[in-house]
């Protein structure tokens, strides 16, 4: 495979969250991911971009396991959260999503109350208080900019909120649960370039926290908020690395035909 | 210069087309709605000549036709109806939230599939006999309402299965990624959301099959309702009456005071039907603004 190099060396020394090792997806005959080889590292953004059908977002609901509810998927290889196979039998993907949470690509909010949004997570287990999954909401309402917008409207409903509102939502009804990984499966592809804007901002500063996964089609996003980016291409990696080397100084002649906008 | 004038008439064989097409359509669409109205006419005028509120409240009788009424009928109908809806609601929503939602054997789930729309073309008669042979005899439940609540039950299962399944395909997927996402188990995505959101149409769609169900004369007539009764079921293992059967009764009848009975009985049972349908459409209009994605 071309730019194996780049592929397999971690672009810095940050500690690796995902480690996935020749992961390979098949829906039925439909060779979706081929050899996978790439380490995600923690506390950091990650970029998965690629023309549509690329794999990317095949690539991102591997890592919560999401792939699980398509029954005509299987998944080989290795997928390593923290050490830990999440493909290995044991592994419960119900606690891994716990760890792995997501936002998806159209803003889905429950048709339940602002509140109950974001508290749904935090009732799941059973295990919070009153009080406890108050403060939670809040805080996780804090954490996804959406606060000072909502706190006089708690009670209404989810769907009421713009769209850009709406994924702010969903964004903080996924942070309440405290997870390790945020994975965003094209966040803002539904959303005007104010709303966009200000996901971006959010994201950038999720980082301190969070590790976040992000695929995107829109390159400039792509650029602007993700410390390192993965090109994907007919279910390969075609080349891995820091955003700033990518972007600019691309190694593998396919990747810079892409982010210059000569095919794709 | 190609030709820029926008005026002028199609050719005739066009219009003739589009005439014929559009007014076949109409004879199609008013054929249709002129019979069911006649019908309904003629049951409206022949039914109101004889229901008053005298029928409405007495007993059938072998003797006057002045004097007889349909009371045990209209008892019995709706005991066998609310029979029926407690058998076929609760597996037919069961059945649906398993097959769309938890079963993931393709085969085995094409498989039911397949048996399920073959059971809802199953000639009612057939249920009869089964109701005959299993509840009646077997399960000596002897020709109660509770037999036959549970032959239209089953009768109506796989009609309710239908529709419930159609209900669940209606909930978004992404409602179910969402939760998922957030380390839901799939029961809790089931419980929590999937069927809130599709309860008020499985219930519209099971009312709507039960009511045309409540219609039905032949699986009665096999499990053994009772022509001529001179009182009101006691509870569900009770002997009972129901309106097609009454209905059917005195339309055979050889004295023609009685035959216009049987008009009466046909009234009733439609406006129980419309009554029904009436209640799943209001079911579903006050629920249907409640749920927006």
């Amino acid at each position: 495979m071309i730019g194996i190099d780049s592929v397999t060396t971690s672009p810095d020394s940050s500690r690796a969250i995902f480690s996935v090792d020749r992961l390979n997806v098949h829906y039925g005959d439909d060779h979706a991911l081929k050899d996978v080889t790439i380490e995600i590292d923690e506390h950091r953004v990650t970029a998965l971009i690629g023309p549509s059908g690329c794999g990317k977002s095949t690539f991102l609901r591997c890592l919560n396991r999401m792939n699980d509810l398509i029954p005509a998927a299987k998944v080989s290889g290795r997928l390593e959260f923290l050490g830990q196979d999440i493909y290995e039998r044991r592994v419960n993907p119900v606690i891994l999503r716990r760890k792995v949470g997501m936002v998806f690509q159209k803003p889905n909010p429950f048709p339940k109350s602002i509140f109950e949004n974001v508290a749904y997570g935090l009732r799941l287990e059973g295990k919070l208080n009153k009080s406890e999954i108050g403060d939670r909401v809040t805080k996780a309402l804090i954490d996804a900019h959406l606060l000072d917008e909502v706190k006089d409207r708690l009670t209404q409903p989810g769907t009421s909120l713009s769209g850009g509102q709406q994924q702010r939502l969903c964004i903080a009804r996924a942070l309440a649960v405290r997870p390790e990984v945020l994975l965003m499966d094209e966040p803002c592809s539904a959303l005007d370039p104010l709303a966009t804007s200000r996901i971006e901002d959010l994201i950038i500063e999720l980082k301190k926290d969070y590790t976040v996964v992000i695929v995107t089609h829109n390159m400039q996003q792509a650029a602007r908020v993700s410390d390192h980016t993965a090109f994907f291409y007919l279910g390969e990696l075609i080349e891995f690395g820091p955003s700033t080397d990518i972007f600019q100084s691309p190694k593998v002649e396919l990747t810079e035909r892409y982010i210059t906008g000569r095919f794709g | 210069m190609s030709n820029t004038d926008i005026r002028g008439t199609l050719s005739l064989a066009r219009r003739l087309k589009g005439w014929l097409g559009t007014g076949l359509l109409g004879i199609g669409a008013f054929g249709a709605l002129l019979s069911l109205g006649f019908l309904l006419f003629v049951i409206l005028r022949e039914g109101l000549a004889v229901v008053d509120w005298q029928f409405l409240t007495s007993y059938p009788s072998t003797r006057s036709a002045e004097r007889a009424g349909i009371l045990p009928g209209i008892v019995g109908t709706i005991g066998v109806g609310i029979a029926s809806m407690l058998v076929a609601i609760p597996i037919g929503i069961a059945s649906a939230v398993y097959l769309n939602e938890f079963a993931t054997n393709s085969r085995t789930v094409s498989l039911l599939r397949a048996s399920i729309a073959n059971l809802a073309g199953v000639p009612s008669v057939v249920f009869g006999i089964l109701g005959l042979a299993l509840f009646v005899r077997a399960l000596e439940l002897g020709s109660s309402i509770m037999a036959a609540g549970l032959t239209l039950g089953l009768l109506t299962l796989p009609i309710v299965i239908v529709v419930s399944e159609e209900s669940l395909k209606s909930v978004p997927n992404t409602m179910r990624e969402a939760a998922y996402g957030l380390g839901a188990t799939p029961w809790q995505v089931v419980r929590h959301h999937v069927l809130p959101y599709s309860l008020p149409g499985m219930l519209t769609g099971s009312i709507l099959a039960l009511s045309r169900t409540m219609g039905e004369t032949a699986p009665l007539i096999l499990i053994g309702a009772v022509a001529y009764t001179a009182y009101l079921p006691n509870g569900p293992l009770d002997s009972f009456t129901a309106l097609p059967i009454q209905a059917y009764i005195w339309a055979f009848d050889a004295r023609p005071d009685f035959q216009a009975l049987a008009w009466g009985a046909a009234f009733v049972l439609i406006v129980l039907v419309l009554i029904g349908n009436l209640a799943a459409i209001l079911l579903r209009d006050r629920y249907q603004r409640r749920y927006r994605w």
